[in-house]
C-alpha cells in the first residue's frame, strides 16, 4: 500500500456512514414512540393530568430561570433540559418512589419531578439558604436524598460508578430497590461507564443505565465523539439494552415500566439509550453554531409537552379549558417561586464551614 | 508591544510554535470545531487541519495518555484541558506515568509534552468546578508548573513550556481569557521558566502572588499605597521550578512578607513558600510569613458564601497590617 501522504492524515472523527470531517449534522434518529394508549399501558386519567403538570412545570421553571439568569439575579452555570421532559416524567412514573435515581447537571426537570418544590428549586438557583442544598450547589446540584434523588454530578461521567454502588447498597441490603443513572451522551466516552458496566454485570447490580442522548456533548454531534451506536457499548458487557423515544412520554414511560421490572426481578443492570433533543444552548454562553435552526425546528414540532396535550385533547381526557386551568396553576406557582427565591436570604457566614464532616465541631486546617 | 487579550497571548504563543515545529499538534475537547470552549484556539483548525488541531471526547485519561505516549514516541503534545478540575480523570497519566516515565527506564524515555488549560475558581461554579492545583501538581518530582497572571508571561512561557522535553503544566484562568495586557512583540519571545517578575517595586513588605491572586494582591498595593505602605509584588510565574532568589532578595530589603496563593491552606503553595523563607531569609524577618489562601472548605456556590471564600484584597491588607504590625 502506497504510504499516506501527510496532509491526507487527520485525526478527525470519522464519524459512521456519510458524514465528512466534522461537518455538522443530525444528532440522533428517533425510534418510532409507542402505539400503546394510556390504559393499556396501565396509566390512568389522573397519572395522565399529573404527568402533563409535572412536565409543564419543568418547562416554566426553565424558561423563568432563564430570564432570571438573564436579569443577573443569579451566577454560573445554567444547563437547561427543556426539550428532555419526557424522560424524566416517564421514568418517575414508572419507577416505585424509593428506587435511587442520580443524574448529571442537567438536573432541574429530574429534581422537580422528584419532589423538589419549584420554591427549593428557584432558590438553590439563585444560591438561597431555602434552596434544595441549601444554596452551597447551585444548579448543578439540586438534591433531595429523602426522595430517593441523590442528586446532580458536574464532572462528566463521574456519578455512573456511584449509581452502581447505589443498586450495590440495595442488593446489600435486600431492599427490593433498583437505582437508575442517567447521563449524557459525551459520558458514554468516559472509562468509568465501562469500568461499572463490566462490574455491574459481574456482580448483578440491581442498576438501570440510561443515557439522554440528545444529540449533542456541548458543540459536538453524538456521532463525532463516538463510534459505533451507542446503545451497542451493552453488548460488550453482555447487558441488555434498548433505544427508547425520549420525546414520547408513553414510550419512556412504557420502556421504564418494563425495565425495571425486569432489573428488580433479576437483579442484572440494563442499558438505555433515550434519544431526545435539546432545545437550548448547552449552557447560557453556547452560540449553536454546531446545529441548524431547521433541526431545532423539526424537534420541536415533536415537542413532548404538545404530544400529550393533544392526547388528552384528542381523547376527550381534558378539555381547553382544564388544561389552561393546570397551566395557570403552575404559572402562578412558578412565579411564586421567583417571588420566593428573590426574598429568601442568603445562606449565613458561618454557614460556609457546614456540612463539610460529620461531626458537630470538625477540625479546620488554618 | 502590543496588546493582546489573554487568550490572544496563549493563542499566539501556541500558533508560532506549530509553525515552527511540526511534531507539535494541540487536543483537547471542542479546540478544533468549535474554535475552543473558550475561544483559545480559534482559528487553529483552519490553518493548521484535522491532523494537528484534534478534538477529543470527553475521555480525559485517554486522551491525556495518547498524548503521552505520543510524547515519547517523538511528537510534542500540547493537551488541553478544559479546566484542571477535569485533569482529576487523567492524574493516573500526569502523575504516574508522564512524571516517572523518563526515570524509571533509566532515562530512555523523554517526555515533551505540555498540558494546558484554566485553573482555579471562575465564579460560581460550585466545589467540582472550582480548586486551584498548581501546588498539588508541584508537589510530583519530575513535573514543571507554571500559573501566570498576564499576557506577556503566558506567551513567554508558554513557548518555553512547548520547546521543553519535559511535561510542563501551564495554568490559565477562565475569568482571566479576555483580560488585556500589553505583549512583547520581539520575534520568537520566550520567557524561561523559573524566573520570576519584580512585578511591582517598593520597600516595605513583599506580597508574593502568582496567577489569578497577582491580581489580586496588585488591587492590594494600591489601597496600601494610600495608606503610606509601599508594597512589593513578586509573581514568581513558575511554581516549579521556583525563583527562591528573587523572593529571598527582596526580603532582605522589606524584611517582611505575605504569601497569596487560590489554594487550600494544607501544604500548599504558601505553606511551601513560608518554610523556604524562614530557612533561607530568617535573620532578615522582622515578623513572620502570613499567607493568604483559600479556607479549608469546599467551594460553595452562594455567592456571599464564594466572596467570603476566595481570597480578597481585604485578607491581603490584613495579612500585610500584620506583619507590618499596623493593626
Ligand atoms: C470530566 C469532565 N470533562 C469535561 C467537562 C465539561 N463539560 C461539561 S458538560 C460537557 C458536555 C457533556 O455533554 P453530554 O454528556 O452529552 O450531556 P448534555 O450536556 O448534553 O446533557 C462537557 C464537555 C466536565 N464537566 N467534566
Ligand atoms: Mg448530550
Amino acid at each position: 500500500m502506497a504510504k499516506k501522504k501527510n496532509d491526507d492524515i487527520n485525526f478527525a472523527p470519522r464519524g459512521r456512514g456519510t458524514e465528512k470531517d466534522g461537518a455538522v449534522q443530525k444528532g440522533v434518529d428517533l425510534p418510532k414512540p409507542t402505539k400503546k394508549k394510556h390504559k393499556s399501558l396501565g396509566l390512568t386519567e389522573d397519572n395522565l393530568k399529573a404527568m402533563y403538570e409535572q412536565m409543564y412545570l419543568q418547562r416554566r421553571f426553565e424558561e423563568r430561570a432563564m430570564q432570571q439568569y438573564q436579569k443577573g439575579k443569579f451566577g454560573g452555570f445554567l444547563h437547561l433540559y427543556i426539550g428532555q421532559e419526557a424522560v424524566s416524567t416517564g421514568t418517575v412514573f414508572a419507577l416505585n418512589d424509593d428506587d435511587d435515581i442520580i443524574t448529571a447537571y442537567r438536573d432541574h426537570g429530574w429534581g422537580l419531578c422528584r419532589g423538589i418544590t419549584a420554591n427549593e428549586g428557584m432558590a438553590e438557583l439563585f444560591g438561597k439558604k431555602t434552596g434544595c442544598s441549601k444554596g452551597k450547589g447551585g444548579s448543578m446540584h439540586f438534591a433531595k436524598t429523602e426522595n430517593h434523588f441523590w442528586g446532580g454530578y458536574g464532572i462528566v461521567g463521574g456519578h455512573i460508578p456511584i449509581g452502581g454502588g447505589l443498586a450495590f447498597a440495595n442488593k446489600y441490603n435486600q431492599n427490593g430497590r433498583i437505582s437508575a443513572t442517567f447521563f449524557g451522551d459525551g459520558a458514554v466516552d468516559q472509562g468509568a461507564l465501562h469500568e461499572t458496566f463490566n462490574i455491574a454485570n459481574l456482580w448483578g447490580l440491581p442498576a438501570i443505565f440510561a443515557v439522554e442522548n440528545n444529540g449533542y456533548s456541548m458543540g459536538t454531534a453524538a456521532r463525532r465523539h463516538t463510534v459505533t451506536e451507542i446503545v451497542d457499548r451493552a453488548k460488550a458487557y453482555g447487558m441488555k439494552s434498548k433505544v427508547v423515544n425520549g420525546m414520547d412520554v408513553f414510550s419512556v414511560y412504557e420502556a421504564m415500566k418494563e425495565v425495571s421490572e425486569e432489573v428488580r426481578e433479576n437483579s442484572e443492570p440494563y442499558f438505555l439509550e433515550i434519544r431526545t433533543y435539546r432545545y437550548r444552548g448547552h449552557s447560557m454562553s453556547d452560540p449553536q453554531k454546531y446545529r441548524t435552526k431547521e433541526e431545532l425546528d423539526e424537534y420541536q414540532k415533536i415537542d413532548p409537552i404538545e404530544r400529550l396535550k393533544t392526547y388528552l385533547k384528542d381523547n376527550k381526557i381534558m378539555k381547553d379549558e382544564e388544561i389552561q386551568e393546570i397551566e395557570d396553576k403552575v404559572e402562578q406557582e412558578v412565579l411564586d417561586a421567583v417571588e420566593f427565591a428573590d426574598n429568601s436570604d442568603f445562606p449565613d457566614e458561618s454557614e460556609l464551614y457546614d456540612d463539610m464532616f460529620a461531626e458537630e465541631e470538625p477540625y479546620f486546617h488554618n | 508591544m502590543a496588546e493582546l487579550q489573554f487568550r490572544e497571548a496563549i493563542r499566539e504563543a501556541i500558533d508560532e510554535e506549530m509553525a515552527r515545529e511540526e511534531k507539535v499538534f494541540i487536543m483537547g475537547e471542542e479546540v478544533a470545531e468549535y474554535n475552543g470552549a473558550y475561544k483559545v484556539t480559534e482559528g487553529l483548525l483552519d490553518k493548521y487541519g484535522y491532523k494537528r488541531v484534534i478534538d477529543t471526547p470527553i475521555s480525559e485519561l485517554g486522551f491525556s495518555g495518547i498524548g503521552v505516549g505520543a510524547a515519547m514516541n517523538g511528537l510534542r503534545p500540547i493537551v488541553e484541558f478544559m479546566t484542571f478540575n477535569f485533569a482529576v480523570l487523567a492524574a493516573d497519566q500526569i502523575i504516574n506515568h508522564a512524571s516517572k516515565a523518563g526515570y524509571m527506564t533509566g532515562g530512555q524515555i523523554t517526555m515533551p509534552i505540555v498540558f494546558r488549560g484554566a485553573n482555579a475558581s471562575a465564579g460560581q461554579l460550585g466545589a467540582t468546578h472550582s480548586v486551584a492545583f498548581d501546588s498539588m501538581y508541584a508537589h510530583f518530582p519530575g513535573l514543571k508548573v507554571i500559573y501566570t497572571s498576564e499576557p506577556d508571561d503566558a506567551k513567554g512561557l508558554l513557548k518555553s513550556a512547548i520547546r521543553d522535553d519535559n511535561p510542563v503544566l501551564f495554568m490559565e484562568s477562565e475569568q482571566m481569557y479576555g483580560m488585556k495586557g500589553e505583549v512583547s512583540e520581539e520575534e520568537d519571545y520566550i520567557i524561561p521558566i523559573g524566573k520570576g517578575k519584580v512585578k511591582r517595586e517598593g520597600s516595605d513588605v513583599t506580597v508574593v502572588a502568582h496567577g489569578k491572586m497577582y491580581h489580586v494582591a496588585k488591587q492590594a498595593a494600591a489601597q496600601l499605597e494610600k495608606d503610606g505602605v509601599d508594597v512589593e509584588i513578586i509573581d514568581p510565574r513558575t511554581v516549579k521550578p521556583l525563583d527562591l532568589p528573587l523572593i529571598v532578595e527582596s526580603i532582605k530589603k522589606t524584611n517582611r512578607c505575605v504569601v497569596v496563593d487560590e489554594a487550600h491552606p494544607f501544604a500548599g503553595f504558601a505553606a511551601e513558600i513560608g518554610f523556604l523563607i524562614q530557612r533561607e531569609a530568617f535573620d532578615y524577618l522582622d515578623a513572620p510569613v502570613q499567607r493568604v489562601t483559600l479556607p479549608d472548605v469546599n467551594a460553595p456556590f452562594a455567592k456571599n458564601l464564594l466572596d467570603a471564600w476566595l481570597p480578597s484584597p481585604k485578607n491581603v491588607i490584613d495579612a500585610v497590617n500584620q506583619v507590618t504590625y499596623r493593626n
